[in-house]
């Protein structure tokens, strides 16, 4: 997918002044933070549970080589087929060689942010093969000219009951509905047909098990069953973080991962797929590919940003952030949103075109408290701005403020001397009240907020008055 | 180089793999793979009287309906009451391994077969289910086809209370002592198919089926 991060600023102040998508990003706000908060109360003990799933994702990613070799070499003996790509262009090469081989027109998708990583749909077109995404929110965005998605776990989240109804009056070609049971009922209808003609299924994969060389897939609308179980050939697209040991550390990591993303207990339907149908089965693909994807992972194991690659993809960093819930994810310009996305787009898609989104958040920690595998987000965007620093990334204005506060600050008299100034230069400036309405040297920060008045003197003429005062008094 | 290797090579450099660390690395792995150890589980009581309660509550919490009977044979009549009160047609497709049920006594016109777009009402039985969450497990084979449980709009499971586990834990295991190696497609499914994908507003019938009703076999 094309970056477009560097135009966050501009992205941001569009998406605060929409006022439709404000009330959509209000309505969003509300159901996710309540539901994750009563679903944890199931669980007696969801702090030792959140350790638990923390522990198992740093097993793996602590020895990620010896894990992928191990869960290749199981899935080989089921009777899949593993397939490596390093980046994006060659997760497309790979999809469309397997298409080719197979004799594929059409492959029905359930959701694989990989495959937004890639472009998939955009290269399986150009290929002459059709992409038909099947997750409801997923569907409603490629029908509606491949919008991009703006939440990984409802990727449609910012569009109303309006834009959907208007969306598929236009393209479906029927009356015009504003039930959403009814608007589902059609897209079923529609998608149905692609289920049943489809030579390939695509999907993600949620983890990949390496006792049994598996795939374990989350989901709910019944989609992604549709497109392991009906198509010839199904193929998952996963990046090689996704490992996880055994069936029991599925089930630990099943109490956290959809009690985070959706304030579900357990999603509808969660399947774990391992190899082909047996000849006298029913249904069931007879081909599975698995295509372990890299595009930037490799180098992020063992670096400052290690811990990243423990993410399970659940969302809920993105629903408390004050940010997410304010901008929506759009403006972030890539396919990560919100705080995890603000560290894995600098990492995958490059620092230098994301500048500004390890700033695009006020470090309030609420995204690191509510994180099921307690990935320290607010740590990882600090060393982001670290690094940017050290890159020379940063503006020339900010990086000679910087030298200039650095060289004041080696000097205590003139620190001192400026800082006497400006403690009385901001009394003056509060007229008398403990209050600053704007201040004319940063005015976009007091727009939206008062700055508290100093009482007139510093710090350190203050110590050196109660220093003297203790000398008089014997 | 090719790219599973180049891939492998970057992760190696990034861990600083070397031939003593490889070797604790594996002995790690080896262990977490035989050691299996569960996570903190909420507790309840694992009497079989309280799970089957629990495993109705959980289920009816998931939008599913349940019906509980006394034995196997009453099977038949039981969902043939279900599709009259839902006004819903009294044919459908049932697992090849529920064939030997009675149906035609009870008035319902079932074939035991794989499932087709057309079919309205689809039969299953389960591996196990789980009380923890209110959860069935299937296991396909061809026996048991998973298109049953996923193509027609009803879905009507049979349960036996003594296949009521208390932990998807307690079913792993089950599935190794019983059935070896995992079969192709393991499912849990919790209520019927549902999305929030419009406005998060929940609407059950997205793609898979619109209502599962179970019937639990006390004995």
């Amino acid at each position: 997918m094309e970056i477009k991060s560097m135009y966050f600023k501009a992205n941001a102040k569009t998406k605060l002044a929409d006022v439709a998508l404000q009330g959509n990003l209000e309505n969003a706000r509300g159901r996710f933070v309540t539901t994750r908060a009563e679903a944890i109360k199931e669980l007696d003990d969801f702090e030792g549970t959140r350790d638990a799933a923390e522990a198992i994702r740093n097993r793996v990613i602590d020895n990620l080589d010896l894990w992928l070799e191990r869960f290749e070499h199981k899935a080989l003996d089921t009777g899949a087929k593993v397939l490596w790509a390093k980046d994006g262009a060659e997760v497309c090469r790979l999809v469309i060689e397997i298409a080719k081989r197979h004799d594929v027109k059409k492959v029905t998708k359930s959701k694989s942010m990989l495959s937004e990583e890639a472009g998939l749909n955009q290269a399986l077109e150009a290929a002459g093969i059709q992409p038909v995404e099947t997750d409801l929110g997923e569907y409603i965005l490629q029908v509606d000219n491949n919008e991009p998605p703006s939440h990984i776990i409802a990727p449609a989240v910012h569009k109303g009951l309006n834009d959907v109804a208007d969306l598929f009056h236009k393209v479906h070609g029927t009356p015009r509905k504003t039930d959403i049971p009814a608007l589902t009922r059609e897209a079923r209808e529609v998608l149905r047909q692609h289920f049943l003609s489809a030579e390939m299924g695509l999907s993600g994969g949620n983890f990949l098990v390496a006792e049994t060389g598996s795939v374990a897939l989350v989901t709910n609308e019944g989609n992604g069953r549709m497109v392991t179980t009906m198509p010839r050939v199904h193929v998952v697209i996963t990046g090689i973080e996704k490992v996880i040991p055994t069936l029991e550390d599925l089930s630990t990591l099943m109490r956290v991962l959809p009690r985070s993303a959706t304030g579900q207990s357990i999603s509808n339907y969660f399947s774990i797929l391992t190899g082909v149908k047996k000849p006298e089965e029913h249904d069931g693909p007879e081909h599975l590919y698995f295509v372990l994807v890299d595009s930037g992972r490799a180098d992020v194991v063992g670096s400052d940003f290690h811990a990243m690659l423990r993410c399970i993809r659940c969302g809920a960093c993105m629903n408390h952030c004050p940010v997410y819930q304010t901008i929506g994810g759009h403006a972030y310009g890539w396919v990560y949103p919100g705080p995890m996305g603000s560290v894995l787009t600098p990492l995958y898609a490059g620092m230098e075109n994301s500048i500004d989104l390890p700033h695009a958040a006020t470090l309030c920690n609420q995204c690191g408290i509510v994180c099921p595998v307690k990935i320290p987000l607010p740590d990882l965007l600090r060393k982001l701005r670290e690094k940017q620093t050290e890159r020379g990334l940063r503006p020339l204005t900010e990086r000679i403020g910087l030298r200039l506060w650095a060289w004041v600050a080696q000097q205590p008299r003139l620190y001192a001397l400026g800082a006497r100034i400006g403690a009385r230069y901001l009394k003056w400036l509060a007229g008398g009240t403990d209050r600053i309405r704007l201040l004319p040297t940063a005015p976009e920060w007091s727009l939206g907020r008062d700055f508290p008045a100093p009482e007139g003197k510093t710090f350190r003429e203050l110590y050196a008055a109660r220093k003297h005062q203790a000398k008089e008094t014997p | 180089m090719n790219s599973r290797e180049d891939i492998l090579g970057r992760v190696r450099n990034g861990l600083q793999r070397n031939g003593s660390n490889a070797a604790v690395g594996r002995e790690e792995m080896q262990s977490s793979l035989s050691s299996r150890t569960q996570g903190p589980k909420p507790v309840f009581d694992s009497e079989p009287k309280a799970l089957l309660e629990r495993f109705r509550l959980k289920s009816e919490k998931q939008s599913s309906t349940v019906d509980i009977v006394a034995q196997e044979s009453d099977v038949p009549t039981a969902i043939n009451r279900y599709l009259t009160a839902m006004n819903l047609p009294k044919s459908a497709v049932a697992w090849p391994s529920l064939a030997a049920l009675d149906w035609a006594l009870a008035g319902l016109v079932v074939e035991a077969r794989g499932a087709r777009d057309a079919d309205l009402v689809g039969i299953t039985g389960c591996f196990c289910a789980v009380a923890e969450t209110g959860s069935l497990m299937l296991c396909s084979s061809a026996a048991t086809p998973s298109s049953v449980s996923l193509l027609p709009e009803t879905h009507i499971a049979v349960v036996p209370a003594a296949r009521i586990v208390p932990y998807m834990e307690d079913a792993w295991a089950l599935a190794r002592t019983e059935l070896g190696s995992l079969p192709r497609a393991v499912n849990f499914i919790s209520g019927p198919s549902r999305t929030g994908d419009i406005e998060l507003t929940i609407v059950l019938g997205a793609h898979g089926p619109y209502r599962v009703h179970l019937v639990i076999v006390e004995n």
